[in-house]
């Protein structure tokens, strides 16, 4: 099928390079636009209304009402506090630890693979299952975690109802988790690396880890900001591990902004406010993900 | 086996008793979606939201009402409990493809029946089907009703209950020559037991849930509360009634329960508090009484008692299963009927569904022999005289943004990351928040 597409561009020049082009793009668009589009824009409609789930139609139109209540709701506020800490929490691990083993796995010589599947293999596992796993191993007094600290002389610690540990709760979690992502990015840009420049290096006597901080981190610069802005764009839309694990609780300390969403679209039915809060937070994490993109391309640069 | 410290096997009995009950509830998994065409000739639609031993109990119910009336094919859906079932009922009945009959909680009535999505049964279509108000327990019938008209036929009720471990009780001297709980009557008399309790256990007196479960501490808040006689909302939730130094008054004590005496964990989960009392680390335990089938298959001593009336009047939290029939476009008369042949199946297996721990609303189940010898279901029967259920709103109602609010700032009491007036302050804001809100219904 390749070679035919080429061919077939070879011979019939640009436009008909473009037509193929666009047929094949024809199936994902449409389906883009009748699913993530269209319904993008009828939220933004709807939020300019007193739209109720449980009522047909738009219903009376509120103006900027909506907008007014949403920058002036402190659980709102609250909760995109929250979706920011989270980010600001789990950002750093998950790509310091993600290269680190990367690098670890890949200076391997025998049964490299185990130690890829190993690394990798909780990514693919549903969030209900790490949810349940955790939760037991959380359980005050009489968990796994609390079960060890015990013969040491330690605990219990209420990981799940103090708020001061909640979040760190699901950030070890959540680490532990989508740890695997990253490092499969990292483990595809190291095979990039032309092993060449590690022989030279090696000849002009350079260490091992002068070797990893001078070539292998530097020439994965573009992996780190793929990283890096995937893993911001990532954490801000946290919801499912919070919710299993924790409701949003204890006692709302660390609902996320979807959550929030979530709770006054769904369970309360206020659709209209839900999609005001939806296009709040859509702007907030687009400043935030355009701001972190040139940050992280401007270090790329510089490196 | 009781004295002593939790040790690791008898914890994970426990946890296998907690862990096959939360198997057992995620089995209830949706098996149709939404954009169902509207039900035709003999098929009979019906949700619920019944797992664990519910769910077992449900499924056999079904089955015998496919023997007796093979006429019509039954297609039944279990969803998972909580908000996400109400908003899927919700939007199939508005999307014009709902079920024939649907599970719902009677305190979700002040919600959907104004939203229009319930169909309202007249006496009339009752009585061609052998049922009158005189067959049901006047609170859940009471219950049933949305501005004076009957959208529901209560199934159960289900409300806050007392476990005890007999043989602890035996041993704190809290049992009667009968083997019946005295009578606790006072704040400090409850103190008094779950110390003793504790004595026996050498752990725990009490177990109940305070993390990530808002919906426990609000059914034990409001149980308290309304026995001092407070109230919370009017108006069907449109001003606050809040009574802070009642509420004060309840915060406080939760709170003695939990950080003041340690005689409850202050920050166990539902499956942690299950498997507590499943592995005798405690003498009592609060919740509702669907539990029961868990305990008696851990094979432990236990009996069970009405939520005592310690601050004056008689009240208990509880809520109600009841069949609704979600509204139809163009409804017609065969779906009603196939409908009420099938809800009247229903209340003919009380005595299959009582086994579960919840007390029928049909009368001629209540009533009978078979139920009273029904033990130790029979013992806290009398519950259903004394229920209150969550104070009407459009926002109230099992599994609401309501109780996560209360719950929330409950637990946190509880927990010790509140104090009880922060509490009290937390619950009142919330409350003028969610009655300050336009109501979307």
């Amino acid at each position: 099928m390749p070679g035919n597409v080429l061919t077939l561009s070879r011979a019939g020049g640009a436009p008909a390079r473009s037509v193929v082009a666009t047929g094949m793009l024809l199936p994902f668009g449409v389906l883009y636009a009748l699913f993530l589009v269209l319904p993008s824009l009828y939220a933004l409609v709807m939020s300019f209304f007193q739209t109720s789930l449980v009522r047909p139609g738009l219903s009376d139109f509120a103006g900027l009402d909506n907008y007014r209540q949403v920058l002036t709701s402190g659980d709102f506020w609250a909760s995109v506090g929250h979706t920011v800490l989270f980010t600001v929490l789990t950002t750093p691990p998950l790509v310091a630890i993600a290269l680190l083993l990367a690098l670890l796995a890949d200076r391997l010589r025998h049964g490299r693979w185990v130690y890829r599947l190993v690394f990798f293999a909780p990514y693919v596992l549903p969030s209900t299952v790490v949810f349940l796993i955790f939760s037991w191993m959380y359980t005050p007094g009489i968990g796994l975690i609390d079960g060890y600290l015990a013969r040491v002389g330690g605990g219990p610690i209420s990981w799940l109802t103090d708020p001061r540990l909640a979040m760190a709760a699901v950030v070890l979690m959540t680490v532990w988790w989508t740890l695997g992502f990253n490092f499969v990015l990292y483990l595809a840009g190291l095979q990039d690396i032309p092993r060449e420049l590690y022989d030279a290096a090696e000849v002009d006597g350079a260490r091992r880890w002068h070797q990893i901080w001078s070539i292998t981190v530097p020439l994965l610069g573009r992996t780190t900001t793929l990283v890096a802005v995937l893993q911001v764009i990532a954490s801000l839309k946290v919801f499912d591990q919070i919710y299993l694990l924790l409701g949003g609780g204890p006692n709302y300390a660390t609902r996320p902004a979807i959550e929030y969403i979530y709770d006054v679209g769904f369970t309360s039915y206020r659709v209209g406010y839900a999609s005001a809060v939806a296009v709040v937070f859509f702007l907030i994490v687009l400043a935030i993900s355009a701001v972190w993109f040139r940050i992280v391309r401007r270090q790329e640069r510089e490196a | 086996m009781v004295r002593g410290t939790l040790t690791r096997r008898r914890f994970l009995a426990g946890c296998a008793t907690a862990g096959g009950a939360l198997a057992a509830s995620a089995c209830g998994w949706p098996a149709q979606g939404f954009g169902l065409a509207a039900p035709s000739g003999g098929v009979l639609t019906y949700w619920n939201l019944f797992g664990g031993g519910d769910g077992v109990r449900m499924v056999a119910m079904q089955d015998a009402f496919g023997r007796q009336r093979p006429d019509i094919s039954l297609d039944a859906t279990t969803l998972t409990w909580g908000n996400p079932y109400y908003t899927k009922l919700s939007m199939a009945t508005l999307g014009g493809a709902p079920p024939d009959v649907a599970i719902m909680h009677l305190a979700r009535m002040p919600q959907l029946a104004p939203a229009g999505l319930l169909r309202p049964l007249s006496d009339d279509e009752l009585a061609r089907h052998g049922m009158s108000a005189q067959d049901f327990a006047p609170n859940p019938w009471q219950q049933s009703h949305s501005n004076g008209r009957l959208y529901a036929i209560p199934l159960d009720t289900h409300p806050f209950t007392l476990y005890y471990n007999t043989d602890v009780g035996r041993k704190a001297g809290l049992l009667a020559d009968d083997g019946s709980l005295l009578p606790l009557t006072s704040p400090g008399a409850l103190l008094a037991a779950f110390d003793a309790a504790r004595r026996v256990t050498g752990q725990f007196g009490l177990a109940i849930s305070t993390a990530n479960d808002p919906a426990t501490p609000w059914r034990a808040f409001l149980t308290f509360y309304t026995q001092l006689g407070g109230e919370m909302l009017r108006d069907n939730g449109a001003g606050v009634v809040f009574d802070r130094a009642h509420a004060l008054t309840v915060l406080e004590f939760l709170r003695e329960l939990t950080i003041g005496r340690s005689l409850a964990p202050s920050n166990f989960d539902y499956g942690s508090t299950v498997a507590l009392f499943a592995s005798q680390g405690a003498g009592f335990y609060w919740e509702g009484e669907w539990e029961v089938t868990t305990f008696q298959t851990a094979r432990i001593p236990f009996d069970m008692a009405p939520f005592p009336a310690v601050f004056g009047r008689a009240a208990i939290q509880a809520d109600s299963h009841s069949f609704v029939i979600p509204r139809l476009e163009h409804d017609d008369p065969e779906r009603l009927d196939r409908a009420l042949i099938f809800i009247r199946s229903m209340l003919d297996q009380s005595q299959t569904w009582a086994e579960g721990g919840h007390i029928p609303a049909w009368r001629p189940t209540l009533d009978s022999a078979a139920y009273r010898a029904l033990k130790p279901q029979a013992h806290y029967a009398s519950a259903a005289d004394s229920v209150v259920y969550d104070p009407p709103a459009w926002y109230s109602g099992s599994g609401s943004d309501f109780e996560v609010a209360m719950g929330s700032a409950i637990a946190a009491v509880m927990n010790g990351t509140l104090g009880p007036a922060a509490g009290a302050d937390q619950m009142l804001a919330a409350l003028e928040r969610l009655a300050g809100t336009a109501s979307p219904v």
